[in-house]
């Protein structure tokens, strides 16, 4: 095995309180130890550049039915951006929805190492982990939908928080997934029938059961298990104008499930669920209230899902939503709806610098993350490919990191949203050590995957350099020389092999599937009761469901002591 | 006798998986649940086999080790500048990701047999998007099923009872009690018709194909099946109306649906013979229903318009979303075509007709697509894998594939691998070796081994990574 000393870089390391402090690292077998001979080890010579765990992105639509039918509704999005074969890579295409292998190498390439997929429908979810296998570069999971499945409304609807645990628990380990995941709930059923639901008290039809019983039941759920991420929860009324109420809603309905200062709910994509307004023409940033109300509860995380100006894919599981968008965009648009459990729905978009909601919207994005006092709880995301694909991270840094960089795009947007926008009366400018936290050592907390985010003792040797010295460039200034570090980096190294140099890709390694494996007491109730209800929910047998373990590329599995 | 359950039916594209085996000596002795066309694959499907590998010597085709054909295989495709790679719809997703390895390492085209089925409906698919969704999600909630153009009770046979009319879901109950109703109504107009022909010694016309006038069914509250297609199939026979529709003027028909879904008037009294009358009737009844479900087959993709009448089609159920759910999906015929298109899409952006010359994947139907390539006699050799393009192909371009090198990778004797200068006999796959196959809706699902196969016989994806290994030798050799 490889051993590895990185010298005299300046390292971030938030997790364990280093802020650019200039230190070796070393790393054997994969791991960071505390030291190793410096005649076995290979040495890369960091002064004058950044080192940060690699990243990690906790949401990032990378894998499965919906991203897949997002690439076979776009030729015209390939065609001008492909990758030729060499050597040590495949091929493949671009840009908003790039193929598996190009995925990867993209991702290494700007120093990233871990990804969390957010939307698999459990039925379909063979068709993910093929994907992920076929995703190299990174360590992976992917959080199965379990919001609208009808074994959580029934069990909810009765009250029956631990047998609906139970088959949680059953679900997270037949998909092989990571975290509970939660998306307009109650409003997939609904669109079923083409329908939706207005808000967190409107009963969902058939079910008797309203979204905020499903975010409360399932709260408490993943309290149950014991899981290492919370619940993930795309809202209702994503993407219309005074969400941000609906979105507040949401944070208080779990307020009193909170203990211990920490975190109980995930909102992704905040940027979505952070319209004011009363109509597109009336639309305002809710970002202030949103924000104020995360500055004083702290059983909240956010993503941020920033726009970007640029021709991109939507996809979400959010059916009634994307059928909205279709509408207002006229653009092609895609539905698939699962049996059963969920819905997707798929729509090209291109978010323009002079149309008022777009401007706004890329507004919220950043006030969000720039008013959001706790760089901890919020982290950075486009909810890729939503508001715009990964690659277009190294923008939003510079965003964060300088107010010229702010007011040089204010300056090109919509006027009325200019007007409107709250970011010229924001100073804030994110540290490296802030930018760290946002793009790695949170987003690691968050998951709880205690290996990944930082430098410390054990660590994962998943690591990110970056050439820019702090002490010679002000970020603020220079934000075009941070944009460019960031984008491609000098070196990337996963489970302690140097992967990417200078941006390019030296070597090709596939990476981990990590997931959750909750220990219950009663397996065998479950899964008599899972096969007597399985021919009437499903159109497939009961054992032709669950993903087996070898099926992973590389399995990895997660045990958790769950309470039920 | 050891029964193996849950088994899924490698034949068609409604792949059930819940056909039960069983097995005595290694042979499979009785299947349970399969359709006639599933039990006849397993029982049957070791009939008419060649287990070992052959090259073609001096104009015959003689057994040879496998390490020699693949040997050869590995010599001709590395040589070739312009090599295609076809077939893949009849293997397992494991067999086709290296297949797409290989098309890539030697630079040629890779393509599957979409190309001459549903190609037009994923082009327009691809101008249009598309409202879909699983299988059971039609068993549970679709109260108006149309079958456009195909014909399940003969191609998939059991996709009516599994999935959409006579299945119960939780929201429709099945509409098998209707149909048996009428099942003896049509029995007893034929057996009267027949006495009457034979009472009178002369033959009296039979019973009009389209009846104009709705049937009173169709109007009632409940589960119904509309069948739209040139002649009265099986499945028009059962359905609770059938709309004939003249050859070739399947477009003509939909462009009509969908002026009246947009309230539009029709100036003419009929459309390709259907009054303008019964269409309103028939787009209230769209309108009108809870979840509507348009299955199209190659009788809507092939005939005259082709993309043009799939664009119809799709434009129609995205309009109708307006008005209420609808939802709409090709009816795809081998097991796993879906499951290519996935694999294609995932690994190269595209779903068929992906050209790798450029050592990036390009696409351009009509250009990359195969049967384009042979009928421009630009290809040097070909790979063809578990399908039979002799057979199914063009003249032109079925002459032109085997006028060059050919190899064929195929568990069956075809025309083709009789044309081949290299045949590689694989194992079964869903019968005899493990994989991954997507039913037409997107679901994956696990292909299953039941028997061993033959000691010479290995699994498609075994052969292609020998090929590809052997690929590899010979151009490092070579550089
Ligand atoms: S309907 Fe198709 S998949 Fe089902 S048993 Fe018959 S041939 Fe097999
Ligand atoms: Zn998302």
């Amino acid at each position: 095995m490889t051993q590895l000393i990185i010298k005299n870089g300046f390292v971030y390391d938030p997790l364990n309180g280093i802020d650019g402090e200039k230190m070796d690292i070393f790393t054997s077998n994969g791991r960071v130890v505390e030291k190793v001979a410096e005649k076995q080890a290979k040495v890369i010579d960091a002064s004058g550049m950044i080192v940060m765990p690699g990243g990690v992105d906790i949401h990032c639509h990378i894998a499965g039915g919906e991203v897949n039918a997002g690439r076979l509704l776009r030729p015209e999005d390939h065609f001008r951006d492909v990758e030729t074969k060499t050597p040590l890579t495949r091929s493949g295409v671009g840009r908003s929805i790039p193929s598996t292998f190009t995925t990867g190498y993209r991702y290494a390439r700007m120093g990233y190492t871990t990804l969390m997929n957010p939307a698999m429908a459990a039925l379909e979810a063979r068709h993910t982990h093929e994907e992920l296998n076929d995703t190299p570069m990174v360590d992976k999971a992917t959080y199965p939908l379990l919001g609208d499945w009808w074994f959580v409304l029934e069990y909810l609807r009765d009250d029956m928080i631990e047998e609906c645990a139970a088959h949680v628990s059953w679900m997270m380990t037949a998909t092989k997934g990571y975290a509970i995941k939660i998306v307009n709930p109650g409003g997939l059923e609904a669109w079923g029938f083409g329908n939706n639901v207005r808000d967190l008290y409107d009963s969902v039809p058939h079910f008797n059961i309203t979204p905020e019983e499903i975010i409360r039941g399932l709260c408490k759920v993943n309290k149950l298990l014991n899981m290492p991420h919370t619940i993930h929860v795309h809202t209702n009324n994503l993407g219309k104008p005074g969400n941000y109420l609906t979105a507040l809603d949401t944070m208080k309905c779990v307020e009193n499930l909170a203990s211990e200062e920490r975190p109980v709910i995930h909102i992704t994509h905040c940027q979505f669920c952070a319209f004011k307004g009363s109509d597109w023409n009336t639309l305002k940033s809710g970002a202030e209230e949103i924000s104020k109300y995360v500055n004083n509860h702290s059983h909240v995380t956010l993503d941020m899902g920033q726009v970007i100006f640029t021709d991109t894919t939507t996809m979400t599981a959010d059916g009634p939503f994307q059928y909205i968008l279709y509408q207002l965009s006229g653009n092609k648009w895609v539905n698939h709806d699962v049996e059963t459990e969920t819905s997707a729905g798929i729509v090209p978009f291109r978010y323009k610098r002079k149309s008022f909601v777009h401007a706004t919207q890329w507004s919220i994005g950043l006030e969000l993350a720039l008013l959001v006092q706790d760089p901890w709880r919020i982290y950075l995301t486009t909810d890729h490919p939503n508001g715009g694909p990964f690659t277009s991270y190294p923008k939003i840094i510079s965003w964060l990191m300088s107010q010229v960089a702010r007011e040089k795009m204010l300056k090109k947007i919509n006027k009325r949203a200019r007007k409107n926008s709250l970011l010229p009366s924001i100073e804030r400018e994110y540290s490296f050590y802030e930018m760290a936290t946002i793009t790695r050592a949170g987003q690691a907390r968050a998951l709880g995957l205690e290996q990944k985010g930082h430098l410390g003792l054990g660590a994962d040797a998943d690591i990110a350099i970056y050439n820019i010295n702090p002490e010679l460039v002000d970020a603020s200034k220079k934000y075009k020389r941070v944009r460019d570090a960031f984008q491609e980096a000098a070196f990337t190294i996963k489970g302690g092999e140097i992967v990417v140099r200078d941006g390019q890709v030296v070597k090709s390694v596939s990476g981990k599937t990590f997931w959750v494996n909750p220990q219950v007491s009663s397996t065998a109730d479950i899964t008599s009761n899972m096969k007597r209800k399985f021919r009437e929910y499903w159109t497939v047998e009961f054992e032709n469901y669950p993903v087996p373990e070898s099926y992973l590329g590389t399995s990895c599995s997660i045990p958790v002591e769950a309470k039920v | 006798m050891p029964v193996v359950s849950n088994v899924t039916c490698p034949v068609c594209g409604s792949f059930c998986d819940d056909i039960e085996i069983t097995v005595k000596n290694d042979v499979i002795v009785k299947v349970k649940n399969a359709c006639a066309m599933g039990e006849a694959k397993f029982l049957n499907y070791a009939s008419h086999r060649q287990t070992k590998p052959l090259i073609r010597k001096n104009g015959e085709l003689v057994e040879v080790s496998l390490k020699e054909a693949v040997q050869k295989a590995a010599e001709i495709l590395a040589s070739a500048k312009y090599p295609i790679l076809y077939g893949w719809s009849n293997t397992s997703c494991e067999a086709i990701r290296v297949g797409l390895e290989l098309a890539e390492e030697v630079g040629g085209v890779i393509d599957n047999t979409s190309t001459v089925c549903h190609g037009p409906s994923i082009l327009s698919i691809q101008d249009i998007g598309i409202s879909s969704c699983t299988l059971g999600q039609l068993r549970h909630r679709a109260d108006l099923i149309f079958y456009w153009g195909s014909n399940p009770w003969s191609a998939h046979p059991r996709h009516i009872d599994r999935y959409t009319t006579f299945a119960e879901g939780r929201f429709q109950k099945s509409a098998w009690r209707g149909y048996l109703s009428r099942l003896t109504g049509i029995l007893s107009k034929k057996r009267l018709h027949r006495a009457v022909n034979l009472g009178l010694g002369r033959q009296t016309p039979s019973p009009p194909e389209t009846e104009l006038r709705l049937p009173s069914t169709l109007l009632q509250n409940k589960r119904k099946m509309i069948v739209v297609d040139v002649r009265k199939t099986r499945s028009a026979e059962i359905a609770d109306y059938f709309l004939q529709v003249k050859p070739n003027k399947d477009y003509e028909l939909l462009q009509a649906l969908r002026m009246l879904v947009r309230d539009e008037e029709l100036d003419v009294d009929k459309v390709t013979g259907i009054p303008v009358e019964t269409l309103e009737e028939i787009v209230e009844i769209m309108i009108g229903c809870e979840l509507g479900i348009l299955f199209f087959g190659l009788g809507l993709t092939m005939s005259q318009g082709k993309h043009r009448n799939i664009d119809a089609a799709l434009s129609l159920v995205r309009d109708l979303n307006r008005r209420t759910k609808f939802l709409i999906m090709p009816m795809r015929g081998h097991f796993n075509v879906t499951g290519v298109n996935v694999v294609f899409t995932w690994q190269t952006g595209y779903p068929y007709a992906v050209d790798f010359s450029h050592g990036y994947p390009r696409y351009n139907p009509g250009e990359t697509s195969v049967v384009d390539i042979l009928c421009r006699g630009e290809s040097d050799a070909a790979l063809v894998v578990a399908s039979d393009p002799v057979a199914h192909f063009p003249n032109v371009a079925a002459q032109k594939l085997v006028e060059k090198p050919l190899v064929v990778i195929d568990p069956q004797v075809t025309p083709t691998s009789i044309m081949a200068d290299v045949v590689i006999p694989s194992a079964f796959v869903g019968i005899e070796v493990e994989g991954t196959a997507y039913r037409m809706d997107h679901v994956p699902l696990p292909l299953k081994k039941v028997v061993e196969p033959p000691t010479t016989c290995l699994s498609d994806k075994e052969v292609l990574q020998k090929i590809l290994g052997e690929v590899r030798r010979l151009r490092r050799n070579h550089n």
